[in-house]
């Protein structure tokens, strides 16, 4: 087994291209069937799940893509105008814009007894579906926050950035929806879960808060101190940080959490269709449960007692899946993001 | 030669029910199946119509002019709609004015006449899909004219539900034919009781036995009992009949015969030719009444059968009295007293055997000229009803005669009587739905046949 690890890992060879973020490859040279992954998810993360469902398919060779959200959108959705083969799975966070894929039918159907085993809002049309489950948090400094002020919900954070003088002015950041595909789903799921989201852009643009991009900036940032705390960050990055990081405290807001699941689907041109199939299978089924949650990918509000999320007591009420229906084709209206953007850029005012 | 008279059978009754029960249900069952499937389908447009306009309406709600533009703010509401089609695609599209595109997918078709609203089927991205249109005028002052809203749904929930609707249609059909196919059974089971009982009840008879059945039965089985009944007394009667024609050959003939060869022998060794001259003219006589003797009773027999075999044809009572007087003329002429004849004027008709008929009247008035007292009327009488008569001046015959006339060779037969004649007019009588009367007045005696009279 250790031995098998170390020829893929041998085997990977990340190269930065120019569209790409990052690409790896899996598996022996010399395997007969291919599989092209593109996904937002982070090579290094994925790459002990694809290791473990390459044990015992020697001849299979799994090409891993990592891409932004909107890029991979704007590749998919071109792929299917244009009816290329492009990639055989494609799987990101922002699940509106797969719902957008899946919907404009460039989807492939697929039924397993594993895809009819996820529950009605993890799956749609049989095309799509959610494969993890990812908590949106608040991460936080732990040695620059008092216990005292860390904010369980959202609520807490709006009465910290109140006070004009909140030493927190300035130092909170989010995602931006612009250059995150993730970030403005995150933004557009609270806005419509609760009337709390206008408070807090408000609360937000007053207190000078930041809106950058990217998970890994974000959290390196707070565990440097640079940002005491940063709202909406995927729990599951935040959680390998946090293994390592003693400085990271990550908080499940007790109001609401929104549960992210990542969207995959077979593009219809993909030309491994069946082996798109095996691996989603493979996702769904009990052995890549436990690859996925050993990745973090999968986590649970109510883990033992000592885990790094901080998750209130009553971890099953306030979970608020983002379920993928085609209302959120919503999000990626036209006039709909005009509007959205407008209210969020007078919160967060471009920065030169 | 048990082959010989096995029975034809034909298709069983329940099989015929059944196989019309089938029927009935297969071509109603098809015809519920298109009524359904066309119910289905409309009940599941009209449904998912609504939620197409529901959706629509919303959008164009949602619409707002800001600056000189229309905004759409697309309620999620609408979506969330649209979404209890759960597995439907969506497609939407908002035009100004002047036809662009403001919002959704620029390859959503417009309807081909646009009204207020309008529904109408095309086609996303190669699926089937409903759409409807509508139109928000607007006038304000610095954004005038209509935005038309586009909303489409693939069809893949409307066309589960239509078939969930047949489905269920043809469900409850189906248990309502397989319960009335059920009924049909038990109703039949029970009407054809009776048949397996009465077959049963023959099939243990006396082969002997030809008295009525008597079973309870419905009308439909009845009639044919009825049948059956009258059947086998018909088939009761010929066998009497026959077995009293054998019975009476064998009593009635024997002692005539034996007579006839003793006479004959006498006559053979009697060497005086004067005597045997006598003798010869006796045996003469004797067979004469012998010949009379088997003529009454064959008579008899071909009365009997005829009873039940001849048909019933309109017959004018008074030709009967006619033919039996005329029929009479030879011995009326040898005799000293006439026979008179009474006839009423206008006819008396009945319906009956004229031979038969007749030959119950001329017995009647050969038993008349020589059993009673001249002279000798034979006449009709058409009251309630019809009534041939026949009168002496005697006092009729004795008592035990009288009280049953069918009794064969009951008379003394000094005249020369076959002791037939009665009972032959009494079974002539009786065929014919009458009776045979006798009365004795002042005048004398007077034997009747009175008949129904044929009322036509």
């Amino acid at each position: 087994m250790i031995g098998l690890l170390f020829v893929i890992f041998a085997a990977l060879a990340p190269t930065v291209a120019a569209a790409q973020e990052l690409t790896g490859s899996f598996g022996l040279p010399s395997a007969d069937r291919t599989l092209t992954i593109r996904s937002t998810t982070d090579l290094a993360v994925m790459a002990p799940v694809i290791a473990s469902y390459l044990t015992g398919r020697p001849d299979l060779r799994i090409d891993y893509e990592q891409w932004g959200s909107n890029d991979l959108y704007e590749l998919t959705a071109l792929d299917c105008r244009n009816e290329e083969a492009g990639a055989d799975i494609v799987v990101s966070s922002a699940v509106h814009q797969m719902v957008r894929l899946v919907n404009d039918g460039c989807a492939a159907t697929h039924r397993s007894d594993f895809t009819a085993a996820l529950p009605a809002q993890l799956r749609w049309r049989d095309e799509l579906w959610g494969i993890s489950r990812e908590p949106a948090v608040i991460v936080y400094n732990r040695e620059r926050v008092p216990a005292s002020e860390v904010p369980r919900s959202r609520f807490d954070l709006l009465d910290l950035l109140r006070p004009e003088d909140s030493p927190y002015r300035g130092r909170v950041a989010t995602y931006d929806i612009e250059t995150s595909g993730l970030g403005y789903l995150l933004a557009f799921a609270d806005s419509l879960e609760a009337s709390t989201f206008g408070g807090l852009m408000e609360s937000f643009g007053r207190s000078g808060a930041v809106a950058t991009c990217c998970s890994a900036e974000i959290i390196d940032a707070v565990i440097e101190g640079r940002y005491l705390l940063a709202y909406n960050v995927l729990g599951s990055y935040a959680l390998a940080r946090a293994e390592g990081e003693a400085r990271l405290g990550i908080v499940a807001p007790a109001d609401y959490t929104l549960i992210l699941s990542r969207g995959a689907m077979i593009p219809n041109n993909g030309p491994a269709r069946r082996e798109a199939a095996a691996y989603l299978d493979y996702l769904l089924s009990p052995a890549g449960r436990k690859a996925l949650e050993d990745a973090l990918l999968l986590v649970r509000l109510d883990g033992e007692e000592g885990a790094l999320l901080e998750s209130p007591p009553d971890a099953q009420t306030i979970q608020r899946p983002i379920a993928l229906t085609p209302a959120l084709l919503v999000a990626l209206d036209k006039h709909k993001r005009g509007l959205f953007r407008q209210r969020w850029r007078a919160a967060f005012p471009v920065t030169p | 030669m048990a082959r010989l008279f096995r029975q034809s059978r034909t298709l069983s009754l329940k099989s015929r029910v059944a196989l019309a029960m089938a029927t009935v249900l297969l071509v109603g069952g098809a015809v519920v199946l298109v009524a359904a499937l066309a119910y289905g389908r409309q009940a599941a447009r009209e449904a998912y119509d609504r939620l197409l306009v529901g959706a629509a309406t919303d959008i164009a709600e949602s619409i707002t002019i800001q600056g000189s533009a229309a905004l759409v703010d697309v309620p999620v509401s609408a979506f969330e709609l649209l979404a209890l089609a759960p597995d439907d695609r969506i497609v939407y599209r908002v035009l100004g004015p002047d036809g662009e595109t403001l919002t959704g997918y620029d390859t959503a078709p417009r309807p081909e006449k646009a009204g207020a609203i309008s529904f109408y089927d095309s086609e996303f991205s190669g699926e089937a899909a409903r759409y409807v249109s509508l139109t928000r005028r607007f006038a304000e002052r610095s954004f005038s004219g209509s935005v038309q809203v586009i909303v489409g749904q693939t069809v893949q929930a409307r066309r589960q539900l239509a078939r969930d609707i047949a489905q269920n249609v043809l469900l409850v059909l189906g248990a309502a034919g397989a319960a009335m196919a059920l009924f049909a059974w038990l109703v039949m089971q029970s009407a054809l009781r009776p048949l397996p009982r009465i077959g049963e009840a023959l099939r243990r008879r006396d082969p002997t036995d030809l008295t009525p059945i008597d079973q309870p039965a419905p009308a439909e089985i009845a009639a044919l009992i009825q049948s059956l009944n009258g059947f086998m007394t018909r088939l009761d009667r010929q066998m009497t009949s026959n077995r009293h024609l054998i019975g009476d050959a064998a009593h009635q003939l024997r002692t005539p015969v034996a007579a006839i060869r003793a006479h004959a022998q006498l006559a053979a060794e009697e060497p005086d030719f004067e005597r045997r001259a006598k003798m010869v003219q006796r045996i003469h006589e004797r067979a004469v009444d012998l010949s009379h003797l088997l003529d009454q009773m064959l008579n008899h027999a071909m009365i009997i059968h005829r009873a039940d075999t001849a048909p019933r044809d309109p017959v004018d009572l008074r030709d009967v009295a006619v033919e039996a007087f005329e029929a009479n003329e030879p011995n009326v002429l040898a005799s000293p007293n006439a026979v008179s004849l009474v006839l009423p004027d206008e006819p008396v008709a009945i319906r009956g055997d004229m031979l038969s008929l007749a030959e119950a009247a001329k017995n009647l008035l050969a038993n008349a000229l020589s059993h009673g007292r001249p002279p000798v009327r034979i006449g009709i009488r058409n009251s309630g009803q019809a009534e041939l008569w026949v009168r002496d001046c005697g006092e009729g015959p004795p008592a035990s005669i009288r009280i049953d006339p069918a009794v064969r060779f009951a008379g003394d037969r000094a005249g020369g009587g076959s002791g037939l004649g009665l009972a032959i007019a009494h079974a002539v009588a009786d065929s014919h739905g009458g009776a045979i009367r006798m009365t004795t007045d002042d005048e004398g005696f007077e034997i009747a046949m009175t008949l129904p009279k044929d009322t036509p």
